[in-house]
C-alpha cells in the first residue's frame, strides 16, 4: 500500500470532502495561499478559490464565531485554529456558543463544525505554541474530541469530523506531519467512539492517545525484551469514549496505564483511569497507572522540555514495576 | 414622526401597533409571573424598547434571519414567535420554543429566522455574520440583523467581526439598542468616543435613529435591507431607546446609577406605543376605540397564553441528556 504523510492525509480529506459537500469552507489564518505554518493545506484554495478556503484577519474569536453562525444556517465550516494554544482565545465561541446550541434549543438548531487544530510539545515552541489542551474541550459536554495518531488515523477521522452534525475539535500532533503511513487510495472514514487496539498484549494495558500511541507502541518493544506483554490501545476519540474496549482488555491484562501529552493533573489520563478503577477494579492486580506531562507551562531549552513529556523509557520503566508487582507507592 | 411615503399601507401600520402592543403585553406578564415567584431564574424585560424590535423585525421577511440578546423577548415577538410556546419556554416547560432547556435568556425560534436569544453580552455577533456570510456563500439576498445593547459595544468580537463582514461585503445590519445603560452603569462612563464612528472606522455606514419611533426604524431598515440584498451590506445603526425595568427584573433600587426624574420623562414624554397611537389616530388611520380593543384581545390571548403555559408539563427527566449531541 502506499504510504504518505499526515500532512498529505489531512489535505487529502479537506480536499475530498470539500469536493463531495459544498456546504464545506475552510476558514482561518493564512488557510489559502500560504497553506498555513505547517503547509497543510498547500494546494487546496487554488482547486475550490477564496470562496471555499477563507483567509480571515488574525481574530481567532471572530472567525471562530463566524463559523458557529454559519454552521447554525446550513454551512458545515472547517475552522482552522493555527496552534492548540489558540484554544484559549475561542473559549467563549468554542464552548458558551457551539457547544451548547443544539441543547439550549432543544435540538433544533444544529452547529455542524470541525476545529482542526494541533498540540504537541518538544517542538522548541516555549510554553504559548506547544500546549495539549484536549482535555480542556472534553471536558465541556455538547464537544466531540478526536485525537488521531497516524496519517491513517488522520484521514479516516477528519472525514467523519466533517459529516458529523455536532461541534468536532480535532487535534493533529503537529510533530507528526512528516510521518508516513499507510493510507489506502479508495475512501474510508474511521467512526468516532471506536477505540483501536494496536498492539495485543497479556500483561499490562497501555492505553495511549495521539501523540502518545508512537511513545506506547515504543515502550511495549521495551517491555518485550523483558518479556512483558503490553497491549496497546488508541481511543481515537476521547468524546466519545469506547470505554468497552478499555474495559474488555483490561479485564484480561488485570494492570492498566494511561498515557497522554496533556498536563497530568486534572486530565484525560486521570478521566480514563478513573473509569478503570470505577468499572474494572474486581479485575485489576495493581494501581492503574498514568502520566501525563509535568505540571509545569512548556519550558523553551531543550535540555528541559524533553523531560516534561512521557518517553518510552519511563513509559516502560513505571509499566515494568507494576508487573512485577514493585509498585509500593503508585501514588 | 411621520411616514415619508404612501407605500405603507393601514395594514402595515396595524400590524407594527399589533406587534409593539405585543412586545409589552408579554413583558407585563412574564413580570407579573416573576415576582409572583411562577417563573423560575432571572429575566430582563424589554419593555420601553418596541420600537426597535418592531421597526426592525417588520422590514425583514421569515427567511431574513435575526441574532437577539438577554434582553431578548422582544425580538422574538417582533420576528413572529407566539405567546404560548414563549411562556412555556419563560416557565420550562416542555412544549417551550426549547422544550424548556433555554429559559429566558436562550430562546430561539428559527422557523422564524430567529436564531436564538444570547446570555453572553455580545455573544452573537459572530453568529449574526456568521449567519450572513452562509447567505453569501449560498447566493441568497438572507439578510441578518445583529441586535445588540450599548453595553456590548465594549466587546472586542464586535470590532473583530465588523472588519471581517466589511472586508468581504456581508449581508448583515449591526443593531446597537443604546438604552444609555451598561446593566448597571451610565454608558457614557464606559463609551470613548462615537459608537457608529466605530463602525465608520471600518468604512462601514452607520446611521443614528430615534428608537422610539417606529415607523423612522423601519424606514431606515427597509432602505437597508435593500442595499444589503443588492450586494452593499454590511451596516450599522444606533438606535437610541430606553429600558423601563432595571437590568433584570429585581433591580428596584437603582436611584445610584439612574434617576427616577430620567425614567419618568422617557416613559411620559417619548413611549413609542403612545407616539405611534397617537400618530394612528392623529392621520385617521385608527380609531382610539379600535386601537383599545386591539390592546383587550392581546390582553386576553396573553392571559390565556399564561394560564395554558402554567398547567402545562414540564418535560420528563429522561431528557435531561437529550440534545446533547445532534444525530
Amino acid at each position: 500500500m502506499r504510504k504518505i504523510t499526515l500532512s498529505q492525509a489531512v489535505n487529502e480529506a479537506l480536499a475530498e470532502e470539500l469536493r463531495r459537500d459544498p456546504t464545506t469552507f475552510i476558514i482561518g489564518e493564512d488557510v489559502a495561499e500560504a497553506g498555513t505554518p505547517f503547509k497543510v493545506l498547500s494546494g487546496l484554495v487554488e482547486e475550490f478559490g477564496t470562496e471555499r478556503v477563507i483567509d480571515t484577519p488574525i481574530a481567532e474569536p471572530g472567525f471562530m464565531g463566524i463559523a458557529v453562525g454559519a454552521a447554525m444556517t446550513g454551512s458545515r465550516p472547517i475552522v482552522d485554529l493555527m496552534f492548540g494554544d489558540f484554544l484559549f482565545l475561542i473559549m467563549d465561541q468554542l464552548c458558551n456558543q457551539a457547544a451548547k446550541i443544539h441543547y439550549m434549543s432543544g435540538g433544533k438548531l444544529n452547529v455542524p463544525l470541525v476545529v482542526r487544530t494541533n498540540l504537541g510539545a518538544t517542538r522548541r515552541s516555549a510554553a504559548q505554541h506547544s500546549q495539549s489542551l484536549h482535555a480542556l474541550v472534553a471536558h465541556i459536554p455538547g464537544l466531540k474530541v478526536a485525537l488521531p495518531s497516524s496519517a491513517y488515523e488522520a484521514k479516516g477521522l477528519m472525514k467523519t469530523a466533517i459529516r458529523d452534525n455536532n461541534p468536532v475539535v480535532i487535534f493533529e500532533d503537529k510533530l507528526m506531519y512528516n510521518d508516513k503511513a499507510e493510507v489506502p487510495e479508495e475512501e474510508y472514514l474511521i467512526p468516532f467512539g471506536e477505540a483501536a487496539i494496536l498492539r495485543e498484549g497479556r500483561d499490562i494495558t497501555l492505553v495511549a492517545t495521539s501523540s502518545m500511541v508512537q511513545v506506547a507502541l515504543a515502550a511495549a518493544d521495551l517491555l518485550a525484551k523483558d518479556g512483558i506483554s503490553a497491549e496497546v490501545i488508541d481511543p481515537r476519540t476521547i468524546v466519545p469514549l469506547d470505554e468497552e474496549t478499555i474495559l474488555k482488555s483490561v479485564q484480561k491484562t488485570s494492570r492498566a496505564m494511561v498515557i497522554d501529552e496533556g498536563h497530568q493533573s486534572y486530565g484525560i489520563t486521570g478521566e480514563i483511569a478513573s473509569r478503570i478503577s470505577e468499572k474494572a477494579f474486581y479485575h485489576l492486580d495493581a494501581p492503574v497507572l498514568r502520566m501525563g506531562a509535568m505540571d509545569v507551562p512548556v519550558p523553551f531549552s531543550p535540555a528541559l522540555e524533553d523531560i516534561t513529556v512521557p518517553t518510552p523509557e519511563r513509559v516502560a520503566e513505571k509499566a515494568r514495576l507494576s508487573v512485577r508487582g514493585e509498585l509500593f507507592n503508585a501514588a | 414622526m411621520s411616514a415619508s411615503d404612501n407605500k405603507h399601507n393601514r395594514e402595515d401600520y396595524l400590524r407594527m401597533y399589533r406587534q409593539m402592543v405585543r412586545i409589552r403585553t408579554f413583558e407585563d406578564n412574564a413580570n407579573q409571573l416573576y415576582l409572583s415567584a411562577k417563573m423560575p431564574g432571572l429575566t430582563h424585560m424589554y419593555s420601553g424598547e418596541e420600537a426597535v424590535a418592531v421597526g426592525i423585525c417588520e422590514a425583514l421577511t421569515d427567511s431574513d434571519r435575526i441574532t437577539s440578546t438577554h434582553r431578548g423577548h422582544g425580538h422574538c415577538v417582533a420576528k413572529g414567535a407566539d405567546f404560548q410556546a414563549m411562556f412555556c419556554e419563560l416557565l420550562g416547560k416542555e412544549e417551550g420554543y426549547c422544550r424548556g432547556k433555554g429559559g429566558s435568556m436562550h430562546i430561539a425560534d428559527q422557523s422564524h429566522g430567529n436564531l436564538g436569544a444570547n446570555a453572553i453580552v455580545g455573544g452573537s455577533m459572530g453568529i449574526a455574520t456568521g449567519s450572513a456570510l452562509r447567505a453569501k456563500l449560498q447566493k441568497s439576498d438572507d439578510v441578518t440583523v445583529c441586535f445588540f445593547g450599548d453595553g456590548a459595544t465594549a466587546q472586542g468580537l464586535l470590532y473583530e467581526v465588523m472588519n471581517m463582514a466589511a472586508l468581504w461585503n456581508l449581508p448583515v445590519i449591526y443593531a446597537c439598542e443604546n438604552n444609555g445603560y451598561s446593566e448597571y452603569t451610565a454608558t457614557a462612563e464606559i463609551a470613548a468616543g462615537s459608537i457608529t464612528d466605530r463602525a465608520r472606522a471600518f468604512g462601514i455606514e452607520a446611521f443614528e435613529v430615534d428608537g422610539q419611533d417606529v415607523l423612522a426604524v423601519n424606514e431606515l431598515t427597509r432602505e437597508l435591507t435593500g442595499r444589503c440584498r443588492r450586494g452593499e451590506g454590511p451596516f450599522f445603526i444606533e438606535l437610541q431607546t430606553y429600558r423601563y425595568h432595571g437590568h433584570h427584573v429585581g433591580d428596584i433600587n437603582r436611584e445610584y446609577y439612574r434617576p427616577k426624574a430620567e425614567e419618568k420623562d422617557w416613559k411620559e414624554s417619548r413611549d413609542p406605543i403612545e407616539k405611534f397611537t397617537q400618530w394612528l389616530t392623529g392621520e385617521g388611520i385608527a380609531s382610539t376605540d379600535e386601537l383599545e380593543a386591539m390592546k383587550a384581545e392581546i390582553s386576553d390571548d396573553a392571559a390565556s397564553a399564561v394560564d395554558y403555559a402554567l398547567k402545562a408539563k414540564y418535560p420528563e427527566t429522561h431528557e435531561v441528556d437529550m440534545h446533547v449531541f445532534a444525530d
